[in-house]
Formats: structure tokens, C-alpha cells, sequence
């Protein structure tokens, strides 16, 4: 689907506030609410637009940790991968499983409650899953910027 | 102050984790409350903090970014003066969609969203490279994402 100048007006504005009505994305972008309404189906029919999300802060549940672990496999094992990822999809404190290309084979984010939280999670179910070669640990102290945002 | 979920609302954050688009009464209807049960509720989530926001999922593949890369910085010894000025302008890149500063053998994870590689290498030569303190720069491509959805609620 091609995609043209309004398109990218109207998902700038939903970048900026997703709980926009139909009638006050128009009036931003200076149409009326009828084209708006169907650029926005459009686009939400060809999978421009895949939905609506709500974001949910896991330190107001008591989540205060975020560890990063960057790992390598023991590529030598056959499905190294798919036995690893298999496994760790199970965890519901992992929170992001990502495989890479680079010096790190699986980046995977874990969240905790505290740091005592953490090693348990580390020591009793990180460590227990299958062909880890290497794991690397970084934890978040800080977050200066996070946006979904696309530089349409 | 840490927010108390009961099954309740535990089952409308994953109604609204599966569709965030849903109103009040289309969450009542999942969740078996009243329009104005749910309303309440999700009100009481947003105000207590645990909804932050709300945003649009859009397919970056289809918009033509077909490259995300996760980079680990390290600053200079020398550059530690610099922090602010690091990260005011690591920030201001608009391809540059995570700024994290971490404990580990980097100081920041950056999250890059590039149209190709030869975008990412201008973007990592023109715009990262020339950042103020910055030293060693691990880059490494995102192949594919196996996260579950469940997560922790």
C-alpha cells in the first residue's frame, strides 16, 4: 500500500496522542471527518495500523528492577535456539525475548521486584535454561528517553 | 506507593493488552461488568499510574523501516563531564527511539530505527559517532522477536 504526504500527517498525530477522536484528528490535520475516517480504515485494513495499545508502568505493581541479559548459545547444539527460546517463553518474568545478530546471540529482559527478586530469578530459572554459553548482565538505572515513535 | 490489582482488573489490563482500542463498555462485555463497573476501573488504573498512556501500534516494516538496531554505548573517561550533554543529544535523534543508561559493561542501550543498513551506517556514522564522550560501540541487529504476551499481569 502506498503510504503519501496526509497518511503521514494523520499517524504523526496518532504517534503523538493515540486517544485522538476522528473529528480532532481532522481538525489537526485540517480535513473533514469523512477522508480522515477513511485514510484511517485504509490504513488499518492494508496493516499500517495494527492497533491500539495501552502502556502499563511495572513499577506502580512493584516491579522496580529491569535486567538486560545479553547471551550467547552453544551454537555446536543443534536447535540451540529453538530450545532456548522454547524454554524461556515459559518465564513469565522475562518480558522481551529478541535474537540478534552480532556479538550477542538472545537479548532478554527480565523484571523483578527487588534485587533479592532478581537473583532467585536469576540463580533458580535464568541459569536452568538449556545451551547458554555466556550470559551478560545490564540493569536499568535510568530511562532518558522511550517512544514506539517511527521518524515518519 | 505500589498499586494492589485484583482479579478484576488484572483481567482488563489483558483485555486492553490485546486490544487497547476497546471503550468502557466493550471491556465490560470481556471482563463481565457494567459499563460504568469498567469505566470506573480503567479511570482508577490511569489514575493510579498503572495505564501510563496510550499509543497506536503501527507495522514499521510497512512504513519502510525495515532495520532496528540495539547499540551498548561506553562513554570516554574523559567524556563523564559530558553526560548531560550526551544524552540531550542522543535523545534528539528522531531514529533513536530508547535511551537507557545502564549498570554493566555499557553506560547506555540505544534502540535505532534505520530504513536499511546503508541508512543505519549514516545514521551510526553521522549521528552517534559524533556524539559528545562518546567510546566504544557495540551494535547488534534484531532478527526476530520471539516475546510472549503474557507477561506479568
Amino acid at each position: 500500500m502506498q503510504i503519501d504526504g496526509t497518511d503521514r500527517k494523520l499517524l504523526r498525530h496518532l504517534q503523538d496522542d493515540a486517544t485522538l477522536s476522528i473529528a480532532e484528528l481532522a481538525d489537526l490535520a485540517g480535513m473533514s471527518a469523512g477522508p480522515c475516517w477513511r485514510r484511517l480504515e485504509k490504513m488499518e485494513k492494508s496493516g499500517v495500523i495494527k492497533g491500539r495499545k495501552i502502556d502499563i508502568d511495572y513499577r506502580t505493581l512493584g516491579y522496580g528492577v529491569l535486567v538486560f541479559l545479553r547471551i550467547t548459545l552453544d551454537k555446536t547444539r543443534n536447535n540451540a535456539f529453538d530450545e532456548f527460546i522454547r524454554e524461556a517463553r515459559k518465564l513469565n518474568e522475562v518480558v522481551a525475548i529478541q535474537t540478534l545478530l552480532g556479538r550477542v546471540d538472545i537479548r532478554m529482559d527480565v523484571r523483578a521486584r527487588d534485587l533479592n527478586h532478581y537473583h532467585e530469578i536469576y540463580k533458580t530459572r535464568v541459569l536452568a535454561l538449556p545451551h547458554i554459553n555466556e550470559i551478560e548482565a545490564l540493569m536499568l538505572v535510568s530511562e532518558i528517553k522511550n517512544t514506539e515513535r517511527l521518524p515518519i | 506507593m505500589i498499586v494492589d490489582l485484583d482479579d478484576i482488573d488484572r483481567k482488563i489490563l489483558r483485555a486492553l493488552q490485546d486490544d487497547g482500542g476497546l471503550n468502557a463498555k466493550e471491556v465490560g462485555e470481556v471482563v463481565g461488568l457494567s459499563q460504568p463497573s469498567a469505566w470506573r476501573r480503567i479511570k482508577k488504573l490511569e489514575e493510579t499510574g498503572v495505564i501510563c498512556g496510550r499509543s497506536i501500534i503501527l507495522d514499521r516494516e510497512k512504513l519502510g523501516f525495515d532495520v532496528v538496531v540495539y547499540l551498548g554505548v561506553k562513554l570516554l573517561a574523559k567524556g563523564r563531564g559530558s553526560i548531560d550533554d550526551f544524552e540531550r543529544a542522543v535523545s534528539a535523534i528522531p531514529e533513536v527511539q530508547l535511551v537507557q543508561y545502564v549498570l554493566g559493561v555499557y553506560d547506555y542501550r540505544l534502540k535505532v530505527m534505520a530504513r536499511d543498513l546503508s541508512d543505519f551506517e549514516r545514521i551510526l556514522r553521522r549521528r552517534i559517532m559524533t556524539l559528545p564522550g562518546v567510546g566504544n560501540v557495540e551494535s547488534n541487529i534484531l532478527l526476530s522477536d520471539d516475546t510472549s504476551g503474557e507477561g506479568l499481569i
